[in-house]
């Protein structure tokens, strides 16, 4: 498919201004723009066209099945888009007076108060933009903390687990302390023992997601939380996994000092092809005074910014936050109500149903019942077929379905990382199960079928490491001077291949 | 509930198949010390029309830019957003994908935010530009990192002229970064150069803003000089509408260009999801923080696009990745485009222009002190009123009129400075209107 500036053509535009009449003014020579941003020309039918064809050649929870691991594709319900879309939320100014938001500042202050119910933690802040802000911003608040007692000199390390998401450590780094990590046991729970000879009045605090990335509840939970408070260390809770246990567990209860919750994920804010999301971070009482300024604060029926908060860490995104995934978020929230809990429990009863219908088919490195996703492996289909996690991913794309999360977490060979999430009838479950059956088969009978796959979509396979070589990551103006005259053929091929 | 499919017939079968009695059999991995006990004490469950008709009324409770004639800028501008961007957002093969780590299915949005790294990169005049950052602020805090390990220097040298959130968060990272920061005052509306000049050895970047927070424009291509003569890198903050009639940071020594995006293609939204844009010139790609899309080949040799130069990210380089970011916001920055592509390179210098007349305009018919008389602007005017700004902003809004933003609330000595903002939606009608309600209030 072509480029949109391969359709371009001088002359043509989508646009109409406002002109006004008024004389025109230049800016000062020296800052003058002297050669024009080349800029796509279209007329609107075919900018609508582009962009139209190019979602066609794109998959989304509205296209089908997509059970990415860790990243929770739950259906996005549309009456939150109009609810964003209200003049009252999509055209208000940041810098509006408090008496004239005082709608936003209340949505915002009611969706406080429901994540920190949720997560069992006393007070919160909306600002981080997605969840590996949260994370960092959560790091900050550890070092303020302690800073504040004195220890911040003394305690530069934090905690990690293998299964860690990779956000984790880079987090660690970009706040400034070292990282250390931690095993998993047998059960795929934290090894305490390798806990305990980590954790001294050098540890800052721990970072952990549970259920785990391998859909594993930690049963230590209450251990692990006391080896850290024990040390006067903190606990961080990765709430990328938070769709397991609203209103079934809470990581405040758990014994976690600071959450990041994932609006994106648990609560439903679409994924936008990779974002926006939302990281609001939820803290225990002593942590309070360092979150992020302004804090949105209620006094009797009054809604307001406050900005007189000496011990925090400052900011970390402009203003508030990102206030549209809020508005989503909150009314995701509303729709459920107290039934948040059934949310949950049909995440882990569909993905325990899943794993029931692969279990026989697919080596289950850790043999319990999971939460809301689980972790198979494709070693033995590597081993006795020489077709690998990769190639099953690509064949699934060949049923119709997105595939899992693969290669991750990092402790299982040739994972397979599985989420269907809450939203997805049995019989979507029961067609994907047979697709992966049907496939764990064709490895058997016809590998190559799994290894040229997908034939179904607009390219094949496509050459990462040509691209990582070349890097070509705009498009080469100069290298393509003309390109009417192969539109023909390109056009042809295109069509070959269902595009 | 509606959201849920499953009915009491399926749930039976799947409870079987498990092997389980019940739901809370599958739980049974939660040690009952830390299970929650009891209901969520969350408010009752609506219907959609009772939730519809909830948030409007929580909508009607702010006063937006549709209810009152305002003239608020300060970072997030209200520029008229084309039909077509609602269109494609709408899209849900765009609006409910995640990121295209699965390339084959993911054509669609690879090619769009290669085609978005393109027109950023024709703004800015760089060769490189990520799939997009969280927002104006966060961008900057993240070139100061590129700049930390580019330079092997250890400070960072902001513009008090730039926009003080953006210099609050870039101060919130250097905390973990290991930077030192430090400001250079301003000199009527503009950086002073002999104290820019003065502060730059051993800097790793130098980060101004152009137009800058009061709506001057500085003399960028002398600051990017100076930072180049010390070894600084040069980075601007720009605002994309501008840059069809102001000069590209590439065009004039910058080492990149950063900048928040809401001005292309994205409505005020209380301030988000926006998207900030950062681009640099070729020698720092593979320090970049964040996805970036490249093109390639597939096994018949046909073009198609993936993410690439991965190896920076966090998802394989973990502790040692050039940042932590993961979700980014991908559908804004698709947004730009689209908005970016209705415009076209004669609309986007229309659109500049339009901005320069009326705010000429303005300057000439609020008949008051600009704040920075000799400095040219670009959609934003500094003037000074009679009495605090905070005050005359309460009285010129009882009129329906919120006249701007009080450069008092960041700025010492100026708290009769009113920072106003005319975008192409604001008419020399509108101006005549607010110079009224100025004169009105006694401002």
């Amino acid at each position: 498919m072509k480029l949109v500036y391969e359709k371009s053509k001088s002359g043509r535009r989508a646009s109409t201004l406002p002109r006004y009449g008024l004389p025109s003014v230049e800016a000062p020579e020296e800052l003058r723009r002297a050669e024009p941003p080349r800029l796509p020309e279209l007329a609107e039918p075919e900018l609508v066209r582009h962009f139209t064809e190019l979602s066609t050649r794109n998959f989304g929870v509205d296209t089908g099945f997509y059970p990415l691991g860790s990243c929770t594709m739950k259906h996005n319900p549309r009456v939150n888009e109009r609810l964003a879309m209200l003049p009252g939320f999509k055209d208000l100014h940041p810098c509006q007076e408090e008496d004239g938001a005082q709608g936003a500042l209340e949505l915002m202050w009611r969706l406080q108060e429901i994540l920190q119910e949720v997560s069992g933690l006393h007070a919160c802040s909306l600002q981080p933009a997605a969840g590996s802000q949260g994370e960092l911003t959560g790091l900050m608040l550890m070092r303020a903390y302690f800073a504040d007692r004195g220890e911040g000199e003394r305690r530069d390390t934090i905690i990690t687990a293998d299964t860690a998401h990779g956000t984790n450590p880079a987090s660690v780094t970009m706040a400034g302390y070292k990282l250390a990590k931690v095993g998993t046991d047998a059960r795929g729970n934290l090894d305490l023992d390798d806990l305990r000879a980590k954790v001294d009045g050098r540890t800052a605090g721990l970072m952990l997601t549970n259920p785990s990335t391998l859909g594993l509840f930690d049963e230590s939970i209450s251990e692990v939380a006391s080896i850290f408070h024990d040390a006067g260390s903190l606990l961080y809770y990765d709430g990328a996994n938070l769709n397991a246990v609203c209103g079934i567990s809470r990581p405040g209860d758990m014994g976690f000092d600071i959450v990041h919750i994932n609006l994106h994920k648990t609560f439903s804010q679409p994924h936008g092809g990779g974002g926006p999301g939302g990281g609001p971070i939820v803290v225990r009482d002593r942590l309070e005074p360092f979150l992020p300024v302004p804090a949105v604060v209620r006094d009797g029926d009054r809604f307001r910014l406050d900005h007189d908060r000496p011990k925090s860490i400052g900011k970390v995104r402009g203003f508030t936050g990102p206030f549209g995934v809020f508005v989503r978020s909150y009314a995701y929230i509303r729709m459920y109500g107290p039934a948040l809990r059934e949310m949950s429990e049909v995440a882990v009863l569909n993905a325990n149903y899943l794993l029931a219908r692969l279990r026989d088919t697919y080596e289950l490195p850790y043999d319990r019942l999971c939460m809301h996703e689980f972790v198979v492996s494709a070693r033995k289909l590597k081993r006795e077929h020489g077709v690998t996690a990769l190639d099953v991913a690509k064949r699934l794309m060949d049923y119709g379905f997105h595939p899992p999360t693969i290669y991750f977490p990092l402790v299982v060979p040739e994972a397979l990382m599985i989420e269907p999430t809450e939203t997805e009838p049995k019989e979507r479950l029961d067609a994907f199960a047979d697709a992966m059956i049907a496939i764990a088969r064709e490895a058997a009978e016809n590998p190559e079928l799994l290894r040229e796959a997908p034939v179904s979509r607009p390219v094949r396979r496509l050459d990462e490491v040509k691209a990582a070589k070349r890097a070509i990551v705009k498009y080469g103006f100069e290298e393509h001077p003309d390109l009417s005259g192969e539109a023909g053929e390109a056009r042809q091929l295109e069509v070959q291949k269902g595009a | 509930m509606s959201q849920l499919s499953l009915t009491d017939g399926d749930r039976e079968q799947m409870l079987e198949a498990i092997g389980v009695a019940s739901v809370a059999e599958l739980f049974q991995d939660v040690p009952a010390a830390v299970r929650f006990q009891g209901r969520l004490d969350l408010e009752p469950a609506l219907s959609e029309p009772e939730l519809v008709r909830h948030l409007e009324e929580l909508a009607a409770r702010n006063v937006d830019t549709t209810r009152e004639l305002s003239f608020l800028g300060a970072g997030i501008y209200d520029h008229y957003v084309p039909a077509v961007v609602d269109a494609v957002l709408q899209r849900g093969e765009f609006l409910t994908a995640y990121t295209p780590y699965q390339a084959e299915l993911s054509q669609g949005v690879l090619q769009a935010i290669f085609e978005y790294q393109t027109a950023i990169c024709e703004l800015t005049g760089m060769d490189v530009s990520n799939a997009s950052g969280y927002d104006g602020t966060t961008v900057a805090a993240d070139a100061c990192y590129v700049a930390k390990h580019a330079t092997g220097r250890s400070r960072v040298v902001l513009a008090e002229t730039l926009h003080p959130q953006v210099r609050q968060v870039v101060k919130t990272y250097a905390v973990g970064f290991g930077l030192e920061v430090v400001e250079v005052p301003h000199r009527e509306g503009v950086t002073d150069l002999d104290l820019l000049t003065a502060a730059l050895p051993d800097a790793a970047a130098l980060i101004f803003q152009q137009p800058n927070f009061f709506g001057c424009l500085e003399p960028a291509p002398e600051l990017a000089a100076a930072a180049n003569d010390a070894g600084a890198l040069p980075i601007a903050h720009v605002d994309p509408v501008s840059l069809g009639v102001l000069e590209a940071p590439g065009n004039y020594g910058c080492a990149m260009a950063i900048g928040e995006g809401q001005s292309a293609g994205n409505y005020q939204s209380y301030a988000g999801p926006h998207y900030g844009f950062l681009a640099s010139k070729g020698e720092y790609t593979r320090r970049l923080p964040g996805r970036i899309i490249g093109e390639t080949t597939d096994v018949d040799g046909e073009r198609g696009y993936v993410l690439t130069l991965q190896t920076r990210e966090q998802h394989i380089r973990r502790e040692r990745a050039t940042s932590n970011i993961t979700t980014n916001q991908t559908l804004l920055a698709l947004a730009g485009l689209v908005h970016l592509t209705w415009l076209g390179p004669h609309g986007l210098r229309e659109l500049g222009e339009t901005c320069m007349a009326l705010g000429a305009y303005a300057r000439q018919r609020l008949g008051r002190e600009p704040a920075f008389a000799q400095r040219a602007t670009f959609k934003e005017l500094a003037i000074r009123v009679r009495g605090n700004a905070r005050d005359v902003i309460a009285a010129a809004r009882e009129h329906g009129v919120h006249p701007g933003y009080a450069l008092g609330r960041d700025y010492e000595g100026m708290d009769d400075v009113l920072l106003v903002a005319v975008t192409e939606k604001r008419s020399p009608a509108d101006i005549d209107r607010l110079a009224d309600v100025l004169d009105e209030v006694g401002a």
